[in-house]
């Protein structure tokens, strides 16, 4: 009995590695809503690796990756699940990359993606509180946890000589958590945290907001919020009411946007988010450009990266299902192995095909930590002469 | 120079935002209570009519921009207005002649208005998302601001900043000439004087010759008018959004009640009533506290009453206490 299992295990695994199939991942990210401005260039990222995989040829025995995209809203729990629902059931997706915000990834990981027993690899979800979410094993991310933001806003500030901040953040999952780790950490090094006060997106007038702020003083008015929405209205009336002339800005603030909404205003300002000066990364940047698409958009890098992981671990196993895969993906992503860059994908299907160990290093220098969350580098951003430039890494 | 300091920082976050909302509001509300006073049913489309005629005098400032229209340091969306309150004000009248003079001819109880009204509003509600779509439009001009927070501080030595921003200055403005030309056509001319008879007792106004026709026309056409400048203020001011207009008919009908429905003048005292209690309630008074007190009675926390998500929550609790009190409002409204 045992030996016939063994050899219809056996048996299947080699059907599975020698039958090139058509392998689906839905692309579950907020193409409207509060992330729009960035999400194209995520969603593009990750189909540049899945087109990097099927031009190669070399996945499963010639198996092609499509790419299925679902609108995640970034804040309507209930339209990313139905979206998530849609492509697991109908279009029969294998893995998901996505979501983007934290809230609706917490949701479709609730709702979809453990009950149907699908990975999910989110590039951009920070909130904390996803660490220990009941994911079943199939919960990963490219994106550092908030937890890890809070040190990086805490570092900066300190070497500035900042002392007292206010904070204002957007009222959900992820500034909610993002706002707690700041003022943990900030409070811990001995800094003030004069106010921390949420804001709602969406709203045409932020004065109140701004008033509130404006009475509880500071140095620093750090925005954890999005740029599309709340935080900029705050930025806005801030520096129209003299308010606040410095401002932090956490990674769902940093965007082409800034410069264009505000330029010379913010001179002075800084922010971090997301981003290695690892070889990947200039890498990465030559290919979107060769693509047509901004490759050090927020979170472009990451998406590129989770796609390539869900592909890598694919191979890994021998199987395109999730219940085979999910168990590799934190073998491909860490040490040790010979190193993956971004455009080497073939590379390393050959190299796992013949069982060398790699360690996919990407993008953005992934290296997966603890419930399968990126360590966390950042890059640290300052505003010169009317638009930002990266001023180091952390 | 504490107590200036404490002026300044009062005027700067509380005076000057909540006297242009009050403004803003008023001007709204006037239309909710015309149309009250005088067709006697609550229109729930007011706001959707303000997000559509906004929605035509951004069109309207766009082609002239796109001619190379400007109108100096005031924003080009002021020349656009005219044309806007006037097809708003066909587009309204359109509304009555189709859905509402139904109604009217059959005396249907005010309640059935009430639901017609809703539907009317939901329908322009959709107009004005395929007009304009649903985004966030800025479309103020011109120069942005009169005074500078860094200039102020700069001219006066002062440690707060103030600044007032054109938009605002515009909003007060306009809103005081609307209201005086209002008040003066409610009051002194012919046909403000039969609206004014056929609100008070319609039978009666019929009898003495008025055209009810007429007098519901105009109705229509001023409420349209104030519904647009006001929408128009709101969005130079702030910024357009469709949804954010369906939002603000909360707070414009708790002016409007608050006031006294059917009442001009309680529009106005709610509207700026409803304003300042919206940014008082909410304001963290840390700041001026510290300015004026001595230093032994400084507070310590913020000194905010409500956090500032409960915005909206104000108009509602202020509406509630008026409607137990005081349903006829402050300034003897009709009862609701």
């Amino acid at each position: 009995m045992k030996k016939l299992l063994a050899a219809t295990a056996a048996a299947a695994l080699l059907a599975g590695a020698a039958g090139a199939e058509d392998i689906k991942i839905g692309v579950i990210l907020g193409f409207t809503g509060p992330l729009e401005s960035i999400t194209p260039a995520m969603g593009t990222g990750a189909e540049l690796a899945m087109k990097e995989v099927t031009d190669s040829g070399k996945l499963l025995g010639g198996s092609t990756v499509t790419s299925v995209r679902g609108d995640s809203t970034c804040v309507d729990a209930a339209a990313a699940t139905a979206a998530a629902e849609r492509l697991v059931t109908t279009d029969k997706i294998n893995a998901i990359m996505g979501a983007d915000c934290s809230g609706v990834t917490g949701a479709i990981l609730a709702n979809i993606a453990v009950p149907n027993g699908i990975v999910m690899i989110s590039p951009s979800a920070t909130s904390p509180a996803l660490s220990t979410a009941e994911d079943n094993g199939l919960f990963f991310r490219t994106a550092p946890s908030d937890a890890r933001q809070g040190e990086i806003v805490r570092d900066i500030l300190k070497e500035k000589g900042v002392s007292a901040i206010a904070i204002t953040y957007t009222n959900n999952d992820y500034g909610k958590g993002l706002a707690e780790a700041i003022q943990r950490n900030w409070e811990e090094s001995g800094g003030t945290v004069t106010i921390s006060a949420a804001h709602e997106d969406g709203k045409a007038d932020y004065s109140a907001e701004v008033g509130a702020l404006a009475s509880a003083g500071g140095d620093v008015l750090v925005v954890a919020g999005y740029i599309d929405q709340g935080g900029s209205g705050i930025v806005r009336n801030a520096l129209d009411t003299g308010a606040f002339s410095t401002f932090y800005f956490v990674d769902g603030m940093v965007g082409e946007k800034l410069n264009e909404n505000f330029g010379a205003e913010l001179n002075g300002s800084y922010g971090a988010y997301p981003g290695t000066d690892s070889p990947g990364a200039t890498k990465f940047q030559e290919m979107a450009a060769a693509a047509g698409f901004d490759g050090t958009s927020a979170f472009a890098p990451e998406s590129y990266d989770a796609a390539a992981l869900i592909m890598l671990a694919m191979q890994a196993a021998g199987s395109s299902k999730s219940a085979d895969f999910a168990g590799k993906v934190m073998d491909v992503a860490n040490a040790p192995g010979e190193q993956i860059f971004p455009g080497e994908l073939a590379k390393a299907l050959d190299l796992i095909a013949a069982g060398t160990d790699i360690d996919y290093v990407g993008a953005t220098a992934v290296e997966l930590i603890g419930p399968g969350e990126s360590a966390g580098n950042y890059r640290e951003i300052e505003f010169k002469d009317g638009k930002y430039e990266t001023v180091k890494f952390r | 120079m504490d107590f200036l300091n404490a002026i300044v920082a009062l005027l700067n976050f509380v005076v000057i935002p909540a006297t242009a909302y009050g403004a803003q509001l008023a001007l709204g509300a006037l239309g909710v209570t015309l149309i009250y006073g005088i067709l006697r049913f609550s229109n729930f489309a007011h706001g959707d009519t303000m997000a559509l005629g906004t929605g035509f005098v951004i069109l309207f400032t766009w082609w002239f921009q796109s001619m190379g229209l400007h109108f100096g340091p005031l924003p080009t969306a002021l020349l656009a207005l005219p044309f806007g309150i006037a097809v708003t004000a066909a587009f309204v009248l359109l509304t009555d002649r189709v859905v509402y003079r139904f109604y009217r001819k059959q005396k249907a109880a005010p309640v059935i208005l009430v639901i017609v009204a809703m539907g009317v509003m939901f329908v322009m509600n959709g107009l004005t998302r395929f007009l304009i779509g649903v985004d966030e439009i800025r479309f103020d001009d011109g120069a942005r601001f009169l005074i500078t927070a860094n200039d102020f501080k700069a001219a006066t030595g002062l440690a707060e900043g103030l600044a007032f921003r054109s938009t605002q200055a515009l909003t007060i403005a306009t809103a005081v000439v609307v209201v005086a030309a209002l008040f003066w056509f409610l009051n002194r001319t012919r046909t403000g004087k039969s609206m004014r008879a056929f609100s008070d007792n319609e039978d009666l106004a019929l009898l003495s010759g008025i055209n009810p026709e007429k007098v519901v026309a105009v109705t229509w056409i001023i409420s349209a008018g104030l519904a647009v400048i006001a929408g128009t203020l709101y969005g130079l001011d702030k910024s357009f959004k469709a949804f954010n207009y369906f939002q603000l008919l909360l707070p414009i009908f708790a002016s409007a009640i608050v006031g006294g429905l059917g009442n001009p003048l309680g529009a106005i005292a709610g509207g700026f009533l409803i304003a300042f209690s919206e940014v008082g309630f909410t304001y963290a008074w840390k700041k001026v506290a510290t300015y004026v007190l001595p230093e032994s009675l400084a507070p310590d926390g913020l000194a905010q009453l409500l956090s500032t998500d409960y915005k909206f929550a104000v108009s509602f609790a202020i509406l509630i206490v008026v409607l137990l009190f005081k349903p006829t409002g402050l300034f003897k409204g009709k009862a609701v």
